[in-house]
């Protein structure tokens, strides 16, 4: 049976954490993610889980990629600076493929910026959050449901594809407060995904010795099968080397076990990557995410109400892209608006995926939402 | 008969990077015996390092071995550690990892009192990187990031180690590696954070730049400004400047910080109250 509380978008995102069979939390303080971690603290002990705050934002993913090494589900959860102080971690998860979830809950920047106001300005950090070549899993929640139910999410890409995952909350959405109809908890257990296992001998164990566009296969530590964690470029067993063939081969299955595996799937999962609204009579297609496109909503009534057929497209899997569908509308529309809380940056996909940029734009980087009246008129200007 | 390392070793993967002479294969194998006498199942051991050429510990061991980015050990070790309690982890860091860029987590490493088993490998150099001076690096000497020579104070690893509230504190050079070996199964025996300064040579980088071209001149220097705690707690003041006190320098039983989470668990499941100030006999 569906669930109907009333709740916060990060004690959600927290909430969902839970169901999903986290078991790990480990994080450090920063405004405008900590309740996420506050209500961890409250919840993981219940079910003997294990909460820790830690010294400092890089003390906090490195403890909970050691508790996600060890076995267990496990996730951080920050803002934009925790975000750049956590990023060399980041890389491990990658080249390692250690499964975390990682909740950023986006202020303004850069550097300390509007730590209490809104902002969708870390789109570009979570593609690129680290040095090196590799491929980010990137959610964006637009409601207090979707806080929850992308947190699940998350957690069963991260064990499905062995990658940290970003889910992304932006201050409104994370600090909303409203009621929110959660799925059935049944529902959720049956979805929950884990992490693929090895169970023949262990001499046999290569953990990372897997083929192109597939996942590593890292079993529990402490169960018999004995293997290797680096940063460092390694070969089957995990041991480091500098072989010039099998580091092409990594970057390449690294890449690949995601942005390849998600072009030829049309996606990562059977999950929705997108919601369209209004948009099967449309002449003007809108694209939005996050808070702001809860505003994007009221502007498509208010247009429509003033004889413009407007439509709203949101993308959720913001990495990888949902190239194909923004393909087809670019295909589909003359007039496509695009508004975002920051100067720009998913624009830029959008650009490259259609292969042209004569859109409507609005972009915002005060701190403030955009209101939906500023968008009628600025949609207005295209007509 | 002979010690065999070599159930303990990734033996495919010898010989170790590891210069001619140095110190960390003397640790390594201080280390196997050591965990040889805890009689520990290598499936349960845990080994974590972390950058330099002490980063390369773990991989030759064969258990489950963790190299982590620079600085890092200590708080991937206490993830690990955390998840399972029942796990022996052994964390290993150089100076630089251990005091430099890692040194906050050290610092609450030891204030927790989490149970591992941290080992500062202290060459008193940056090694791997060709001769930059570290936290340990004394004063005066000549590096290739001090091209005029050292002016930055030498640190105290077992001084940062005890202010901070390790249980166990020890320091041993690996010139007598039996020592070694003692010292290590005590701290290993240890409940709680056991720290241990373990002073070793880099002639390669240290010496060859500060007049102690071999490994025997670089060893030479390390006997010279250690001795034993009792005969350094008898020398006078100006003289006990210019020494390390070497053994066990602290070992107090402490709660450690997994037990102290079963607390946690227990409140939050109601079968107790919540934790208060009255649980603990330290009240500030």
């Amino acid at each position: 049976m569906a669930r109907e509380v009333i709740s916060t978008g990060n004690e959600l995102s927290a909430l969902g954490a839970f169901d999903a069979g986290c078991m790990f939390f480990g994080g450090y303080p920063i405004t405008p993610s900590s309740e996420v971690m506050h209500e961890m603290s409250d919840l993981l002990p219940t079910v003997g889980g294990k909460f820790i705050q830690m010294e400092d934002e890089i003390a906090g993913i490195s403890v909970a990629l050691g508790a996600s090494m060890a076995g267990t589900k496990s996730m951080t959860a920050t803002s934009g600076p925790g975000i750049s102080l956590k990023a060399e971690q980041i890389g491990l998860a990658f080249i390692a493929e250690v499964p975390l979830v990682i909740v950023n809950v986006m202020r303004g920047g850069p550097s300390t910026g509007l730590p209490t106001r809104v902002s969708q300005a870390d789109i570009g950090q979570a593609q690129y959050p680290t040095h090196g070549d590799y491929a980010s899993i990137t959610l964006c929640a637009g409601s207090l449901e979707e806080c929850y139910t992308q947190t699940v999410r998350g957690f069963n890409l991260a064990e499905k594809y062995m990658t940290p995952v970003f889910v992304l909350l932006d201050e409104t959405v994370g600090h909303m407060h409203g009621k929110a109809m959660l799925p059935d908890l049944e529902e959720v257990k049956a979805s929950i995904v884990n992490r693929k296992r090895f169970d023949g001998k262990p001499e046999d164990y290569r953990p990372y010795d897997v083929p192109m566009n597939e996942a590593a296969v890292l079993n529990p530590m402490f169960e018999g099968y004995r293997f290797h964690f680096t940063g460092l470029h390694h070969g089957p067993t995990g041991f480091p080397t500098e072989d010039a063939a099998q580091c092409q081969f990594n970057i390449e299955r690294l890449v690949g076990k995601i942005n390849t595996v998600a072009a030829e799937n049309d996606g990562l999962d059977d999950e929705a990557d997108y919601e369209e609204f209004m948009m099967d009579d449309a002449e003007v297609c809108m694209i939005a995410y996050g808070s702001i496109s809860r505003g994007a909503k009221e502007a498509v009534m208010k247009l429509r109400n003033d004889g413009i057929k407007a439509g709203l497209f949101r993308p959720i899997v913001l990495w990888p892209s949902p190239a194909k569908k923004l393909k087809e509308i670019g295909q589909k529309f003359d007039k496509i608006f695009v508004t975002e809380l920051n100067m720009g940056q998913y624009l830029k996909e959008i650009e490259r995926v259609m292969g042209r940029s004569d859109f409507g734009t609005l972009h915002k980087a005060n701190g403030r939402p955009i209101a939906p009246l500023e968008m009628v008129a600025k949609v207005k200007e295209m007509f | 008969m002979a010690f065999n390392y070599d159930q303990y070793l990734r033996v495919d993967k010898m010989p170790t990077l590891w210069c001619w002479g140095c110190g960390d294969g003397v640790i390594l194998k201080s280390v196997i015996r050591a965990i040889d006498k805890m009689g520990w199942d290598m499936d349960k051991v845990c080994v974590v390092s972390g950058i330099g050429c002490s980063g390369r510990f773990s991989s030759y061991i064969n258990c489950n071995t963790v190299h982590t980015t620079h600085g890092r050990t200590i708080a991937y070790a206490t993830g690990i550690k955390l998840t399972r309690p029942d796990a022996h982890v052994i964390v290993v860091a150089g100076d630089g990892d251990g005091l430099a860029i890692g040194g906050n987590h050290t610092i609450h490493g030891c204030r927790r009192n989490i149970d591992l088993n941290f080992i500062l490998i202290n060459n008193f150099i940056y090694g791997l990187t060709n001769s930059q001076i570290s936290p340990t690096t004394p004063q005066g000497m000549w590096c290739v990031s001090a091209q005029n020579g050292n002016i930055d104070p030498t640190f105290d690893a077992c001084k940062l180690a005890i202010g901070a509230g390790a249980s166990f504190v020890a320091r041993e050079t690996m010139l007598d590696p039996k020592k070694l070996e003692k010292v290590l199964v005590k701290g290993f025996s240890h409940k709680g954070f056991s720290f241990f300064d373990i002073m070793s040579n880099c002639h390669i980088n240290l010496g060859r730049k500060n007049k102690m071209l071999s490994a025997m001149e670089n060893l030479a220097w390390i006997d010279s400004i250690t001795v034993p705690l009792k005969k350094w707690e008898a020398l006078p003041a100006e003289e006990q400047m210019n020494k390390f006190p070497t053994g066990v320098l602290r070992e107090v039983e402490q709660a450690e910080y997994c037990d102290m989470y079963e607390m946690v668990i227990e409140a939050a499941q109601g079968k107790r109250g919540k934790i208060t100030q009255d649980d603990f006999a330290k009240k500030i």
